[in-house]
């Protein structure tokens, strides 16, 4: 079987995850605020009503009431949009699961400018950042619809807090149904070249394949990882690639501060200082537009991403 | 209201003179703290872990069958451990070591770090909200375990406290009773002067929840109080719990709210101290 052309969302990925967890897993429950539909948990409640839980437009009651669940022995999956989930619900998320380690999911759709049309209110930038600074937590940004499939059942058989990032629109397919490699805290190598490594996560992985193959035509071989998880990042695998090709690229749909390059900023300037650019938005709001367009006014294209691997390259 | 026996009161009345004077002992060697709640809800707190009004046992703190105790206005904690000690879900030699670097008695209850706690509060608010989440997986799993949950008045001001009011009342939480501390006292000031919540009663019935207003001193209003909301079916249960600050300690009954969050000296331990013990 080859990957699909069909574009999905990996919300879509998640939601379908979900099902079948319903039939698995007695423990795993679903809360919603006041969007379940558009979350995909009400793929679960569709087959498990009884363990779908809507909580109104209330997010930090929502956290926190999946908390108290996970101190029972229930495996919440909590979903909302990534900036209010993460936004508002940030400290119920932060004292009342993460602090004492509880089993809880905070599973976010709409992350990014590729919320599209609501514009800058509703589109999350600064999740990750803010997520990945708390103790405890695993941050997980899977790439496509198969990825967001795998990453949910993974998130469901380890133990602990996770912040899992989706997204609303239809994207390319990176990898075949039911063969996305989701380990936790590994991340995949897509492609092997030795004059730059990219790293992205999200959206971004199947632009930066895209950004991959226009390098080649100048004749540069680029390493394109999938770094799904954001925490904990795979540093093995980062210092192996960077040692090899002595620059690298971070593409990520959230600000360039916090997120993924922000991580990988930290991890080799600790170890061994590389060239790196890092593509995302630049420390800007969003606004309303087709996610098309803004990712194109953004920068966040494969084009972009070739643009900042030549960059990376000048400064070896 | 049927009356308690009468042993049984003397039995709590001395149970809550000991474990007023431990609240004061570990304040004061911690010289950090919040008296004035953990003082003013200890006649409460007695009463569910002594007087068999929370399913509990020490020696299984994780028993799926247990009642759930939330201290949702995790500051007052003192009064949590010493309970907790007392009905031997550790030694009480713990109790020296209240707020201190590596201690499992934190400044705000963490249940990763003190047997017999059940959650991580003391921001305010998320208690309440986790203790609706723990009724709702308690009903899903069909057990017959209640979740109590305490709260300040001054939590009240916190919009997350109204959400998870709505949630309880949405779902029908019969099985989650509030207990919450009505002092009038908060850090800033008396909790009318700083953010008023009146009509208090009136706002917990709008939102859908059996009231009951009780003083928190008294024991046979407070068995009387808890019983009720356990029994009322189809709707949760709050209990407005009038209580004095500091209750039992003359000067900090005196000065209310300025004994919040505010440790006694050595001094003014002793003193404290003395007059728990001299009482009857």
């Amino acid at each position: 079987m080859a990957v699909s052309a069909e574009k999905r969302a990996t919300r879509e990925g998640y939601g379908a995850a979900l099902k079948e967890l319903a039939t698995k897993n007695p423990n795993v429950v679903a809360l919603s605020a006041d969007l379940a539909e558009s979350t995909g948990v009400l793929k679960l409640a569709a087959v498990a009503p009884e363990r779908f839980f809507q909580m109104g437009i209330a997010e930090a009651n929502m956290v926190d009431v999946a908390a108290g669940m996970a101190t029972c022995g229930k495996i919440p999956f909590a979903s909302t949009f990534a900036i209010f989930g993460t936004g508002r619900a940030w400290e119920s998320f932060r004292n009342s699961v993460c602090y004492p380690a509880l089993n809880v999911k905070l599973a976010c759709t709409h992350s990014g400018l590729s919320v599209g049309e609501d514009g800058a209110s509703h589109q999350a930038l600064e999740d990750i950042a803010v997520m990945r600074a708390i103790p405890n937590v695993t941050v997980v940004v899977p790439a496509d619809y198969a990825a967001a499939h795998a990453a949910t059942i993974a998130v469901a058989e380890q133990r602990g807090p996770v912040y899992l990032r989706l997204g609303r629109p239809k994207i390319p397919a990176v990898y075949e149904d039911g063969k996305a490699p989701m380990t936790l805290g590994k991340g995949n190598v897509l492609r092997e070249g030795n004059d730059v490594a990219i790293l992205a996560c999200g959206p971004l992985v199947s632009m930066a394949v895209d950004a991959a193959k226009l390098l080649e035509k100048d004749g540069r071989q680029a390493t394109v990882i999938d770094m799904h998880t954001i925490k904990p990042l795979d540093e093995k695998l980062l210092l192996d690639v960077a040692r090899r090709c002595r620059c690298v690229v971070t593409a990520e749909e959230h600000n360039i501060v916090g997120g993924l390059g922000g991580a990988v900023s930290e991890a080799l300037s600790q170890h061994l200082p590389t060239p790196l650019e890092r593509v995302g938005t630049r420390d800007t709001f969003g606004e309303s537009g087709t996610h098309a367009d803004l990712w194109k006014k953004y920068g966040l294209t494969p084009d972009a991403i070739a643009a900042a691997a030549r960059k990376a390259m000048e400064r070896k | 209201m049927t009356k308690l026996d009468t042993q049984l009161k003397e039995t709590l009345q001395s149970k809550a003179r000991e474990i007023r004077v431990d609240i004061v002992k570990m304040l004061t060697k911690a010289q950090s703290g919040h008296p004035g709640g953990s003082l003013g809800m200890t006649d409460v707190f007695v009463s569910l872990y002594f007087g068999g009004l929370v399913k509990h046992d020490a020696k299984r703190p994780d028993w799926a069958e247990r009642d759930r105790v939330v201290l949702s206005n995790g500051h007052i904690c003192p009064v949590l451990y010493a309970c907790l000690g007392h009905a031997g879900y550790f030694p009480k030699e713990w109790f020296d070591g209240l707020r201190m670097v590596n201690s499992h008695l934190q400044g705000h209850p963490a249940m990763h770090k003190t047997p017999g706690v059940e959650a991580c509060t003391g921001s305010l608010g998320h208690g309440f909200a986790m203790a609706v989440g723990m009724a709702l997986a308690m009903r899903a799993d069909k057990r017959d375990s209640h979740v109590f949950a305490l709260l300040g008045d001054g939590e009240c001001q916190e919009g997350l406290i109204w959400e998870a009011a709505m949630s309880a009342a949405h779902y029908k939480l019969d099985n989650l009773t509030a207990i919450v501390d009505r002092n009038d006292a908060q850090i800033d000031g008396r909790t009318s002067d700083v953010m008023s919540l009146e009509p208090f009663a009136d706002k917990w019935k709008g939102f859908g929840w059996h009231v009951i207003e009780i003083d928190g001193h008294d024991y046979d209003a407070i068995f009387a109080a808890v019983n009720e909301a356990k029994v009322t079916r189809g709707k949760p249960g709050v209990i407005i719990a009038r209580t004095v600050m500091g209750k039992g300690v003359s000067y900090m009954e005196a000065e209310g709210y300025k004994w919040h969050g505010k440790a006694p000296s050595a001094e003014q331990g002793e003193k404290a101290l003395k007059e728990l013990l001299a009482s009857t």
